[in-house]
């Protein structure tokens, strides 16, 4: 070694330029929540469960996003459409109870791929966090959209 | 009658400015915490705490909550007594040494001098050092305590470092002696009076180069700070001296180690670069004294403590900077340089310091 280099002073003059100089840079920290990134168009957040255009529920119990799920997170109940309930239900079977265990899914997106009937989409909101395992399980009402024509003011 | 003979303005006017004193390091000390990570985060390109808090500046009391909520364990087969006597040690030690660090000059009011140095004793320096000695057997006790081989041969590893620097720390200290003819701390800020004396700087920070390079390089070692951080960097990387330590035990050795930053930086500042003493300071007092003829001697005395405050906020920052900047010292490259190259060269600074004392000035 050098003579310069075996009393350590030049380098760490040197180390300090590089270090202080980083202090005059702008930070690259993102303050989340009060500023976001960007999202791809196809990023996966949460759930949602989709209406037609009249407001009909789309999704019809088939089960094939609870059989997609690789982490079983889906579960529901199927039931038969009763006569006066045509502006609710699109076909004669729908989903009474309809749960996701958040906790449980890991957002990969099978369920908006196996839907046959386009019922179930991911979209960019990031899931919020909680205090109880209970709360992450959320149930229809959390995941349906809003009705189109009747709830346009709450939307 | 003996309560009568006792002098209680005294032992009143010294009651106040311990207090003031420690309140002071222990702020520093805690804001030096929060500075720190500040610090580290914009050397790093991002921001440091900010949530607690505007600009994060709760967060020393939270930290500080949080220790204290923390669940005590003490393990089971450690020494009791010791085990928690180290960390008290070790906090002990670092705020004695603040007790002789003249923070200002006398305040001269109508009933005699205030002095703003808890004890003007004239082996100052002899003092900081002997404490600061003392202070390693809190790192050794907190090692052996903790009955864990670990632990010991971490504190083993902290108590040789700290050592083998002091020998050199004491070495640059003689030739700085050799300079100010004086132990005495008030003596030594009293010689760096003003800026220029008309012939050269006064601050013995121009007078002694070398030594100050040399007192900075040990006093790193002493703070185990890095780069020479091997006690601190073992208890998060492996094990450590305060692995079996939880809650405000552990409080008290991180926040000893803050304190004695504190202290270490006010020393350098008056030993080296004038204490309270700013340039241009007899202009400003006599300014002052036709500004304010009644109140004068206090304004004069609170600006010289916020000047040696800024000095030690900026020797505080240049110790962060040094941390976030350089890689850690292995055992043996740091047994080397204290031993084979900073022994050696203070003892050449000492023979350099003679020969200008003799031949250059005659005296």
């Amino acid at each position: 070694m050098t003579f310069g280099e075996r009393i350590y002073l030049p380098a760490i003059l040197k180390g300090l330029r590089i270090t202080v100089g980083h202090i005059f840079r702008k930070p690259a920290t993102v303050k989340y929540p009060e500023e976001k990134r960007p999202f791809s168009p196809v990023f996966r957040g949460l759930h949602v469960l989709n209406r037609d255009e009249e407001g009909r529920e789309r999704c019809t119990a088939c089960g094939l996003c609870a059989l997609a799920c690789p982490a079983e997170a889906i579960t529901m109940e199927a039931a038969e459409r009763k006569p006066g309930e045509e502006h609710l239900y699109r076909e004669e079977k729908y989903a009474a109870k309809y749960e996701i265990n958040m906790l449980r899914c890991i957002f990969c997106g099978y369920c908006e791929e196996a839907c046959p009937k386009d019922a179930v989409y991911l979209s960019e909101t990031v899931m919020p966090s909680n205090y109880t395992r209970r709360s992450f399980i959320y149930k229809k009402e959390d995941l349906l959209i809003p009705h189109p024509k009747k709830q346009e003011q709450a939307g | 009658m003996l309560l009568l003979q006792i002098d209680w303005a005294f032992i009143l006017e010294k009651l106040i400015l311990i207090a003031v004193i420690l309140g002071a390091s222990f702020g520093v000390a805690a804001y030096a915490t929060w500075g720190e990570r500040k610090v580290a985060a914009v050397m790093q390109d991002r921001i440091g705490p900010d949530r607690a808090g505007p600009f994060g500046l709760l967060q020393p009391l939270a930290d500080g909550l949080k220790l204290f909520f923390k669940e005590e364990i003490i393990p089971d087969r450690s020494t009791r007594t010791v085990f928690i006597l180290a960390p008290a040690l070790f906090m002990l030690t670092a705020l004695m040494t603040s007790a002789v660090i003249p923070w200002g000059p006398d305040i001269i009011t109508a009933n005699g001098h205030i002095s703003l140095q808890v004890a003007d004793i004239n082996i100052g320096i002899l003092y900081i050092f002997g404490v600061v000695s003392v202070g390693v057997y809190g790192i050794m006790l907190g090692g052996w305590a903790s009955n864990n081989k670990y632990s010991l041969l971490s504190s083993i590893r902290a108590a040789s470092q700290a050592i083998s620097y002091e020998l050199a720390l004491g070495l640059s200290l003689i030739a700085l002696l050799m300079a100010t003819g004086s132990l005495s701390m008030t003596e030594i800020v009293k010689q760096q009076h003003g800026f220029w004396d008309g012939g050269w700087f006064t601050w013995y920070f121009f007078k002694q180069p070398l030594g100050f390079l040399i007192f900075l390089v040990c006093s790193f070692a002493e703070l185990n700070r890095a780069p020479f951080d091997m006690p601190e960097a073992e208890s998060e990387l492996n094990m450590g001296y305060h692995l079996e330590y939880s809650s405000m035990k552990l409080g008290m050795f991180l926040f000893a180690e803050y304190i004695n930053m504190f202290i270490t930086s006010a020393v350098l500042a008056t030993l080296f670069f004038g204490g309270y003493n700013f340039p241009f300071m007899d202009n400003v007092s006599a300014w002052l004294q036709d500004v304010l003829p009644v109140a004068h001697s206090a304004v004069f005395a609170a600006i010289c403590v916020l000047v040696l405050l800024t000095k030690i906020v900026g020797f505080i920052l240049f110790f962060m900077f040094i941390r976030w900047t350089l890689p850690r010292f292995r055992y043996d490259q740091l047994m080397n340089l204290g031993w084979k190259s900073l022994i050696p060269l203070a003892l050449v600074n000492m023979i350099i310091t003679g020969a200008v004392i003799l031949w250059v000035f005659k005296s």
